[in-house]
């Protein structure tokens, strides 16, 4: 199967371009809102780097690593300390990650700013299975 | 004959009868390649590229398949198991005797998360994380944090009202009765229930927490419930999709079963209620 390196960010234009509001509604009320009160997100999200709680998050499109080929070309990279955090883009321009994957997000720093508050100071590791 | 019973109706001897063949499972390592293929899908199953566990048609045809499988794996261990089922519009809250000691245990503790009671808690050494994507290597839960709510039964009822069963764009931004029941759009009903229990349950290795089976047990049933209310409604899409199973293709990983196979859940089960 595919390790967590395998970057998918993915820029589906649908819904997003055009539709950009700056009301960021997410965090814990945004479970219980109804999916129409999501922001739609930046079709094309700053970089961003900064210590949250501690922990290094950075930001920002794919460097060329190479191994993703052309298909998403507007691959971002998402990492924690150092560590890339599997994230992914819907369809409505949000975001989701391997550790909060059933609850989307307006941007990348909110998806890391997430992860950080869930991992309560774990590291990030490789997909281990056991 | 395998009847799905509501959990809150399962005798004592029921509860320990599934907890020992979870238990089981994990011992003999069949429980982590259940974590392991779904945790595969999560992260291969793209909205703009091929998609069958989730964000698309076969989200609900995907997971039938995919609780058979480890229902006959409980079977094998036990032959009078069978799921149970969690509603959540029911049974709403963190006293609920679904997380009692006696069967799944409750929340995590603030430290760390850590469930500490009941037959999963670390500290029974029974119920290691071995397919993780963090360091944490204990079940966690967070239940109902941040005054998160269940879904009720009356946004249950708003999502089986809806006719159609998918539409396009097949994934998480489509309208119809899967992707609300999925929780991209609109009420938000599974994956609301992933984030309130927390924990695993939140990421994409959440068949970590046994209460995986139990909510997608239900799901099923709602599908189930659904397929009661509109006979007419077919399972969409019918043929030639780019990227998604159409009713008649074939499902990864099995490769033998079609959406088509799936649609009728009596031939392998029963619920205890009249669907």
């Amino acid at each position: 199967m595919s390790s967590i390196t395998r970057r998918r960010a993915l820029g589906v234009a649908a819904g997003a371009a055009g539709a950009v509001t700056a009301l960021a509604q997410a965090g814990p009320a945004a479970a219980s809102a109804p999916r129409a009160a999501a922001p739609a997100a930046d079709p094309d999200p700053a970089s961003f780097d900064e210590v949250y709680q501690g922990r290094r998050i950075q930001g920002g499109p794919a460097r060329g690593g190479g191994h993703h080929g052309g298909h998403h070309a507007g691959g971002y990279t998402v990492t924690i300390d150092g560590r890339e955090l599997h994230v992914m883009r819907n369809a409505d321009g949000t975001w989701i990650s391997v550790i909060n994957h059933y609850e989307p997000v307006a941007t990348p720093r909110e998806l890391a700013r997430a992860a950080v508050r869930e991992l309560q100071g774990a590291p990030l590791v490789p997909l281990t299975l056991g | 004959m395998t009847v799905r019973k509501n959990q809150a109706t399962l005798t004592a001897d029921e509860k320990r009868r599934f907890v020992a063949a979870l238990l089981e499972l994990k011992r003999s390592g069949r429980y982590d390649t259940f974590v392991t293929t779904h945790n595969a899908f999560i992260m291969s199953d793209t909205d703009d590229g091929d998609r069958v566990g989730h964000r698309s048609p076969s989200f609900l045809p995907w997971h039938r398949r995919f609780l058979i499988e480890f229902e006959e794996a409980l079977k094998s261990v036990d032959a009078t198991v069978t799921l149970p089922y969690w509603d959540w519009t029911a049974d709403r809250t963190p006293r609920s005797s679904l997380w009692a000691p006696d069967f799944l245990g409750g929340t995590g503790r603030a430290r760390d998360g850590q469930v500490t009671d009941g037959p999963f808690a670390r500290t029974g050494g029974r119920w290691p994380i071995a397919v993780r994507v963090d360091g944490r290597d204990y079940l966690r839960r967070d239940l109902g944090a941040g005054g998160r709510q269940l879904p009720t039964r009356a946004e249950v009822d708003s999502v089986l009202a809806v006719e159609t069963y998918d539409t396009a764009p097949w994934n998480s931004a489509s309208d119809g009765f899967r992707n609300h029941l999925e929780g991209w759009r609109g009420v938000n009903l599974h994956n609301r229930v992933h984030v309130w229990v927390g924990g695993q349950m939140a990421t994409g290795v959440s068949p970590n927490d046994p209460v995986f089976w139990l909510h997608h047990a239900f799901v099923d049933k709602l599908w189930a419930d659904w397929q009661a209310r509109h006979p007419r409604s077919a399972y969409l899409p019918a043929a030639g999709t780019r990227n998604v199973v159409d009713l008649h293709d074939t499902m990864r990983p099995w490769n033998d079963v079609t959406p088509a196979d799936m649609l009728d859940h009596t031939p392998h089960y029963t619920f205890d209620t009249a669907a």
